[in-house]
Formats: C-alpha cells, structure tokens, sequence
C-alpha cells in the first residue's frame, strides 16, 4: 500500500492543503478533490489540449502532471479565471460568435488563448490568422471546426488593440 | 486511463536523486517535465514501483557561455530554449527547433534532458545534438561523464544513459564566426510528428564549406547523420551544383523503413526535398528555391 502524501497549493487564489495517491494527476485531483469540473478530461496524454489549466501564469496540461508535483505551485482554472474577469472578454467573444458546440474543448482553449493574447500584447501587434491557429494546434475541437474560434481570438486581440490606441 | 499506483519521491539534489535510485528494491524512474513520462504512465506502457522528481534541482538549470561552450541545464524547458538569448546567439537552430516542439502547453514543462535522455528518433532536439557536434554530460555514482552526441544515441531509445545516472547537461562548442546553421522540418500539421527534419550545422572557408554535419530526424531508430551528402559538399561552394550533389549523395545516406502513414521512398524524397531548402537558405542570398 503506498501512502498518500501531503500536498499544498494555491488553487484559483485559495490556499488547499490534501493528502493525495501520488499516481492522481493535478486534473483529477482538481475534478475530484475540489470539484472544479471545467478541467475537462479528454485524451489523459496531453494530445486534445482539454484539460490545460494555468500553472504558475503559463498553460500546461493538468493531464501531464500530478498532483504532488504541484505543491507550492499556483494553479487557475476557468472557474477562476471566470471569477475574476480575466476571461471575460473571451467568453463574450465565443459566444457571440458561436465558437463553441458541445463545449467540451472550449476551457483548454481559453486557458491558451489568454496566455497568447497576453504574449502578443507584450509583442504589442494584433497576431495574425495563422499565429492564432499555431497557439492553438495543441486543442482539438471536434465539432465547430477552427474558424469561429479563431475568428472570436481574433476579435478580441483586434478591439485590445484599438483600445490601446485609443487610451 | 489511469497510471498504475506509483510511490513518489521530491529530490532536492543529484546526489539525493542517486541515491534514492540505488536504493529502490523495484524499478524506478527519474521524473522531469513528465511530459513524455507521464503519457507513458497513464496509457500503462510503462508501470514504474517509484517516481523520483528532480523536477526541483537548481544544479541541473541554467544557461551559460562557459568554458568555450554553451552549456544548457537538463531541465531548462523548450519554452525557455525558444526565448532564451543566449541559445539564440550561440545555437540558433535549436531556436528554430524549440519552435517546432509540440505545442505551448507542452513546451511549458518538458525538458532538454528529458526530449534528449527519451531518444525518441522522430524529436527534433537529438538531431540537431548531432549536427552541433555537442556532448551529453551525464551524471552517476561515480561522477560526471561526457559523451558525444554522435556517440549518444545507441538505438530505437536507447542511448549511452547506464541505468540510474541522470542526464544533467549539454555542451555545445562555440562556433566559429563563419558557422552557418539551421533546423527545418516537413511535418503534416503544426506540432505534429516530422516526415523528416534536419538539422544543418556548416562550417565555411572563404566561399567554400569546410564541413558539413547533417543530422535528420524521423528517418531511422536514432537521429541519423549523412556522411556522403557531408563529404559531397566539402571543399566546394554553396552552389546549386553542390547541392544537387549533395541531394543526390543522400540517397545512400538514408535507409528508412517503410510505415503505415510513409513510404520510405516518400520519405527520402522529402529528406532530399528539405535538404535542397535548407542548404539553398543557408547560402549568401543568391541562391533561389529553384535551385535547390
């Protein structure tokens, strides 16, 4: 029998503290052991890009990564980033836009769009098509197709942009 | 699916790390990014009895000019080889490779040491090992050890990592000024596996190559050099002459297997095809896509 091991993390800006089978990968223990359901679980090898969370402010795969390796660490979920606002623009933009169908993709992709929206932002230019679809190679969406998505990226990098230059 | 139960052990240092190898009565693995590891586990290719995560190891970080090379610790991540200044500097075609690295997210985590110590022969990183003439510096119990990359990479992965040491470096030598160099790859979909890609390392002499070193991925058990499309360029300009030489010289270089998504003729002509492009780029600026 092996022995669960302490685990102490931030998770969406509150302390958690478990104990947990050091086999339980961070997006199981996320779904599991707090309940936060919009880490989805598609492939559990790090292929559909479904159940990427923030690690420390950067995307990772919460299905390539266990729990006990993220003591320490700062981890947000959708639920949070949704709280906080950070996402808001995104959402609005998916859903005006009809960037999603089942859903079920749609978490992962708005973790990475974030995080590319505000590398592109330091990079200070509105990216282009392509740039948007190489962000997002590592999500597969099975029902849309790309398009919306990108276009919904899109959008919001083009209305950052013109807020900039307006302020 | 689910990884079989493992035990799980942090290590704050090499020596730890060793040790706590050494002293695992069943199979252990050293655990980095996971990003390679971990996909192993949960589709139970790989059941290991204990995880020792040297995740945590400053040692084995860092970037530095040192010595006359570039050395890079085993556990910087290829997110940080695409950002990092020096690498862009001293060792731009592992830039240009970190770019072709599966996708962000992964980037974010996997490691140098563990793309390297995992040998997969479709992975861009142990190409372009070979084709810098870098070395592999590996830690044990019975200290530090360095071996060539063209020495490195023993089989389908298999590589010159005994049983418990840990890979804790590279070393690339410095260049010369005159160093030319680049890695490409022809692949179906971004972040997918490459058909073939090749890294390209060229040293000149006046308008002339004094060597070349040629390394392709996704063509053989083990990143493969190719020493006749090498020798057919040396001594001679970047011409399209020498090129078309160099092409046809890589017929006999290349013996790859036949697969499910390839034929191996397919694919030695895109290795012929890629090899046109990136010698045609690395040339002064006279040279044109057709000439290759």
């Amino acid at each position: 029998m092996i022995a669960p091991q302490p685990v102490a993390l931030t998770v969406n800006g509150a302390k958690v503290r478990r104990f947990v089978e050091p086999r339980l990968s961070l997006a199981d223990f996320l779904r599991q052991d707090l309940g936060l359901t919009a880490v989805h679980l598609g492939c559990e090898i790090g292929a559909c890009g479904a159940c990427i969370v923030n690690l420390d402010g950067r995307p990772v795969h919460a299905c390539l990564m266990l729990a006990v390796q993220a003591d320490g660490m700062h981890v947000e979920t959708v639920e949070g980033l949704s709280d906080s606002g950070a996402i808001a623009a995104l959402q609005a933009a998916f859903h005006a836009r009809n960037a999603l169908q089942c859903g079920f993709c749609t978490p992962g992709i708005l973790v990475v769009a974030l995080a590319f929206l505000k590398d592109c932002r330091a990079g200070g230019a509105v990216p282009s098509r392509g740039a948007i679809r190489d962000a997002l190679s590592g999500n597969y969406c099975r029902c849309t197709g790309y398009e919306a998505i990108v276009d919904a990226i899109q959008g919001v990098a083009e209305a950052a942009c013109a807020a900039e230059a307006a302020a | 699916m689910k990884a079989r139960a493992f035990d799980y052990r942090r290590v704050a240092s090499v020596a730890e790390a060793l040790d706590a190898y050494a002293g695992c009565p069943g199979e252990a693995r050293y655990l980095a990014g996971g990003q390679s590891l971990l996909p192993a586990l949960n589709l139970r290719l790989d059941a290991p009895d204990l995880l020792i995560d040297i995740g945590r190891i400053d040692a084995l970080r860092g970037i530095a000019v040192e010595g006359g090379a570039l050395r890079i610790g085993a556990l910087t991540r290829h997110a940080e080889t695409l950002a990092s200044d020096l690498i862009a500097t001293h060792a731009p075609m592992l830039t240009e490779a970190a770019a072709y690295m599966a996708h962000p997210a992964i980037r974010n985590l996997g490691t140098m040491g563990g793309s390297l110590a995992l040998a997969d022969p479709a992975s861009e990183l142990p190409a372009c090992m070979r084709a810098l003439g870098a070395y592999i510096e590996i830690t044990g119990p019975a200290g530090i050890r360095s071996v060539a990359a063209d020495a490195f990479f023993r089989d389908l992965f298999e590589t010159a990592i005994a049983p418990g040491e840990i890979l804790s470096a590279v070393r690339v030598p410095l260049g010369r000024p005159n160093t030319r160099m680049r890695f490409d790859e022809i692949a179906r979909r971004r972040g997918d596996y490459a058909m073939v890609g090749l890294a390209a390392h060229l040293v000149l002499a006046g308008d002339a190559v004094e060597t070349a070193r040629l390394a392709f991925c996704s063509v053989g058990p083990t990143p493969v050099r190719a020493p006749a499309a090498e020798a057919a360029l040396a001594g001679r300009p970047l011409e399209p002459e020498s090129i078309a030489a160099a092409k046809a010289a890589l017929a006999g270089d290349l013996d790859p297997d036949d697969d499910d998504t390839l034929s191996a003729a397919a694919r030695k002509h895109l290795a012929g095809v890629l090899l046109g492009r990136v010698l045609s780029g690395l040339g002064d600026g006279r040279l044109t896509a057709e000439a290759a």
